[in-house]
């Protein structure tokens, strides 16, 4: 009887788990230190035209964005399929880009003010009046540094 | 005798950790924005007077494209992929053509004298132009400036434009400036 009581007790031991919390805590820092809080949402569709001599961005904190391109299916009954304009979470007019530089241009410090960038997200079928639109209201606002964002080509 | 304290529980901690990853994995983008920077003209002050600027003829290249994406540089219809070609001649102008920009003796500090080009490059759009062939023509114009400091870099310090250090890139970019103007918004469509 003895015997047999012997043989139940022997179990496989647990792997040790105690640092597997620290792998992951690892992980979650490395996400945490290489990535960027996504600020808004789309509500336009943007394919980027192609370009090859494109360079990176320098200072992301210091940039801001103006996408173009027709709304998402799911606000196209309210808002119709041509080429629209969002700055932060709205549609928003050409003439709300002045306000919109303003309190972007507020909100950085005084040294990095003159080093702002305004990318231009354009959805490659957009036309060029909106963004030439969007141009002449930059300069008037004197947001001078613009980005046209773009995308690598496929390589053939 | 010596108390033994406990051992917390710490198994649940890599789960908490796990949706702490989560969290920030589905709210963060990694996406590097990328994208070609350009300068805008400043707005001409209005009580100034309109100061004509005197660009020789021979300095200016218009790069006209119109509603229907067509290409027209200097006086003749292009493709893009012959655009480039033309303007590294129209920049470089290697055999001296009168009808090319002439060259001007500059003194570039911690370089010396060197004969940079005069030469204006003037995009004109239309408001129908989609804006993929204005980024292809804007693609080009940086493509043919990047290989002329390309092969200015070659030259003079034996590698590329890139891996040049800070100075040297600076002498690059005066010695083949990137001029290109974007004018005022026009209507180039022939009514």
């Amino acid at each position: 009887m003895s015997k047999f009581k012997q043989k139940e007790k022997r179990t496989v031991p647990n792997p040790p788990s105690g640092s597997l919390s620290d792998i992951v805590f690892m992980l979650l820092f490395f996400f945490m230190v290489t990535t960027t809080m996504r600020e808004t949402e789309s509500k336009v569709v943007v394919r980027l035209p192609e370009a090859s001599e494109i360079a990176k961005l320098e200072r992301k904190d210091l940039t801001s964005y103006i996408n173009i391109g027709a709304p998402i299916r799911s606000l196209q009954a309210q808002y119709g399929n041509d080429a629209r304009i969002q700055l932060n979470d709205s549609f928003k007019t050409v003439d709300e880009i002045r306000d919109f530089i303003a309190a972007e241009r507020d909100a950085l410090s005084e040294a990095d003010r003159s080093f702002m960038t305004v990318a231009i997200k354009a959805d490659e079928n957009t036309r060029m009046g909106i963004v030439t639109d969007v141009k002449q209201e930059l300069r008037k606002c004197s947001a001078l540094k613009i980005m046209y964002t773009a995308r690598k080509p496929a390589e053939d | 005798m010596a108390k033994k304290t406990p051992e917390i529980n710490s198994s649940s901690t890599a789960d908490m950790a796990f949706i702490l990853l989560c969290f920030f994995l589905m709210t963060t983008t990694m996406d590097q924005d990328k994208g070609l920077q350009r300068r805008l003209p400043p707005m001409p002050d209005p009580n100034q007077k309109a100061q004509d600027q005197k660009v020789n003829r021979r300095n200016i290249i218009v790069v006209k494209i119109n509603s229907a994406d067509r290409l027209l540089a200097g006086t003749e219809p292009m493709d893009v992929s012959q655009l480039k070609d033309k303007i590294k001649e129209f920049l470089s102008n290697p055999a001296n053509d009168p009808n090319l920009p002439e060259k001007e003796e500059k003194d570039i500090e911690g370089f010396g004298p060197c004969m940079v080009s005069k030469g204006v490059i003037s995009l004109q759009n239309d408001r129908g132009t989609s804006y993929q062939a204005y980024i292809a023509v804007q693609n080009e114009l940086v493509k043919a400036v990047n290989e002329l400091r390309d092969e200015f870099a070659m030259a003079n310090f034996a590698k590329l434009y890139s891996k040049c250090n800070e100075d040297e890139q600076k002498i690059v970019r005066e010695a083949i400036p990137q001029n290109i103007s974007e004018a005022e918004p026009k209507d180039v469509s022939k009514k």
